[in-house]
């Protein structure tokens, strides 16, 4: 087999991991249990590991999802015939686990679609439960459900591997002691938790959107699994809230513009400079098809107001004919509801599209407490270049630039400062 | 809430019986389904085939043979335990069993409380 050949198999190797470690760690720890968690990522890890040894040198079995759901299954019941782990197993399915007669059948259908999906679904709502923080909400979730290692939980968050650890083995012990289960919320808890679990997604989504990480694939590999989970959410008419379509939306939307955003360097290219030929028209009509649904409820979210921005960039034929009259009322709206300092800057930046670039300076300059954040300062300096004030822009540039680390920021950055020279 | 013991006597397909079939397979989902409804109401708590011989151990001398050897519709070939008010509501809960189908029929047994 050449290298090349040998390459696109490793690769659909990595994929077929990631994605199929998080639905099996979903199934087995609706088996064995929220606070057997561990347990089921042991059966998965065992199971890849198994893989890799049977499928070297590209030896790939006929089916090799099937493959995998056998072995990490045969790997439980093996591990279920133990009375030791037979005494842990507390939850619904329990009777049928422990029995002979329906042990196999059990877990034979808790592989199939849907109870794959119904695992994942229960495992997102309980990675959200209100006792554990945000931030290992995220952790977690993108541990369990989407197979990602602690090295590239702690790479997506720019952090170290021990820092992941400690937050993972602290979230376990707090499910231990807290006796979090994979039940359903109840009806009159189930809103407020999905509200939870999107909070959780738009983070893992800006994570891989925003993030200053070098690494193109990680990035698009955690934008893709929260649409992934937003989808599941959608589908399931237990949380298929209209506020889970605007976000859904409102992802569809951002991604649309992946390609465009970074050229072939690898560096930033601003909304007004991107070319739109290279956006995704069909996550544009998915978005405005959800963006639709989005809108059956009474209730506005929001991710209603985020989505309806973007689907005005994104269905916009160029920039100078984007629809800032509404873009900016629809701001106007997100600030009366939240004071965030990025949306304050966001919308300043369009009232100068709107009322011209000095309205936006003089607004921009009565937002307190930002001076010292790298996107306040570029974007001050992008309002001065606007109006050909060079000598007034750099400073802000030049500031900015002590203020980032990212490479493809302090590229974008040294580019403008060469402008205003 | 009382528990009773359902005996599972003959029964063609059963457990032991079954071969690698579709016939069996066929047999043991429709097993799997209505235990799975059992446990899902919360009446199922525990059940286990049985295979068709073993040991037995009998007298003061407690001599050992194989057995029991005993009529193959008369042969024991599994049980299941589950909740249930009384011994009509547990018939009542035993009638979705497919033995039934197979030729066979169920026991349905009290657990007997001892007095201390």
């Amino acid at each position: 087999m050449s290298e090349s050949n040998d390459n696109e198999v490793n690769k659909m190797v990595d994929h077929l991991f990631r994605h199929e470690s998080g639905k099996m760690v979903a199934v087995l720890t609706r088996v064995f249990g929220f606070s057997n968690i561990e347990q089921a990522e042991d059966i998965v890890q065992d199971t890849i590991i198994r893989a890799l040894e049977s499928w070297k040198f590209g030896k790939l079995p006929d089916n090799p999802q099937a493959w995998l759901y056998r072995t990490a299954k045969n790997k439980a019941i093996d591990i279920l015939r133990r009375e030791k782990v037979k005494h842990k197993i507390v939850n619904d399915i329990a009777p049928l686990l422990k029995s002979e007669y329906t042990l196999g059948f059990k877990m034979n259908e808790m592989f199939t679609e849907n109870e794959i999906r119904d695992s994942e679904l229960r495992m997102m709502f309980a990675c959200c439960h209100p006792s554990i923080s945000h931030e290992a909400q995220v952790s977690l979730i993108l541990k369990t459900l989407c197979g990602l290692s602690v090295k590239e939980i702690g790479n997506a968050f720019l952090t170290n591997e021990e820092t992941i650890q400690k937050r993972l083995y602290r979230t376990k012990e707090k499910i231990k002691t807290d006796h979090i289960s994979l039940d359903y919320p109840g009806a009159d808890a189930m809103q407020a938790r999905t509200y939870a679990v999107l909070k959780a997604l738009y983070l893992l989504f800006n994570e891989g959107y925003n993030s200053s990480h070098p690494q193109k694939l990680i990035r698009e590999d955690l934008c893709e699994e929260a649409m992934r989970l937003a989808i599941l959410l959608t589908e399931n008419p237990k949380t298929s809230y209209p506020h889970a379509y605007a976000l859904l939306a409102l992802m569809c939307y951002h991604a649309s513009r992946f390609a465009a955003r970074l050229d072939d360097k690898g560096f930033i290219v601003l909304l007004q400079d991107q070319n739109r030929i290279q956006w995704n028209k069909f996550l544009i009509s998915k978005g405005n098809e959800y963006l639709n649904k989005a809108s059956e409820g009474e209730t506005i979210h929001d991710y209603h107001i985020e989505a309806a921005i973007a689907s005005a960039h994104a269905n916009a034929p160029n920039y100078s004919e984007t629809n800032w009259n509404l873009i900016l009322l629809l701001y106007n709206t997100l600030l009366s509801r939240t004071q965030n300092p990025v949306v304050q800057i966001n919308r300043c930046l369009v009232l100068g599209e709107v009322e011209g670039h000095e309205k936006a300076i003089s607004e921009l300059e009565q937002i307190k407490g930002f001076t010292e954040n790298c996107y306040y300062n570029t974007s001050l300096g992008e309002m001065w270049m606007r109006l050909s004030k060079k000598e007034k822009a750099k400073p802000y540039f030049q500031k900015a630039l002590t203020l980032t680390s990212s490479n493809a920021e302090i590229e974008l950055i040294r580019r403008k400062l060469l402008a205003c020279n | 809430m009382e528990k009773f013991m359902y005996l599972f006597r003959g029964g063609e397909n059963h457990a032991h019986n079954a071969q690698d079939s579709e016939a069996a397979q066929k047999n043991m989902q429709a097993w799997g389904a209505w235990m799975g409804d059992l446990a899902k109401k919360g009446i199922m708590v525990g059940a286990d085939p049985l295979q068709p011989t073993g040991k037995v151990v009998s007298g003061t001398k407690k001599i050992v043979t194989d057995g029991p050897f005993v009529e193959a519709k008369e042969m024991v070939g599994g049980y299941l335990i589950v909740n249930a008010n009384n011994i009509d509501e547990a018939v009542e809960f035993s009638k979705g069993c497919p033995i039934f189908a197979e030729n066979g029929k169920v026991e349905v047994r009290p657990l007997q409380k001892m007095e201390m």
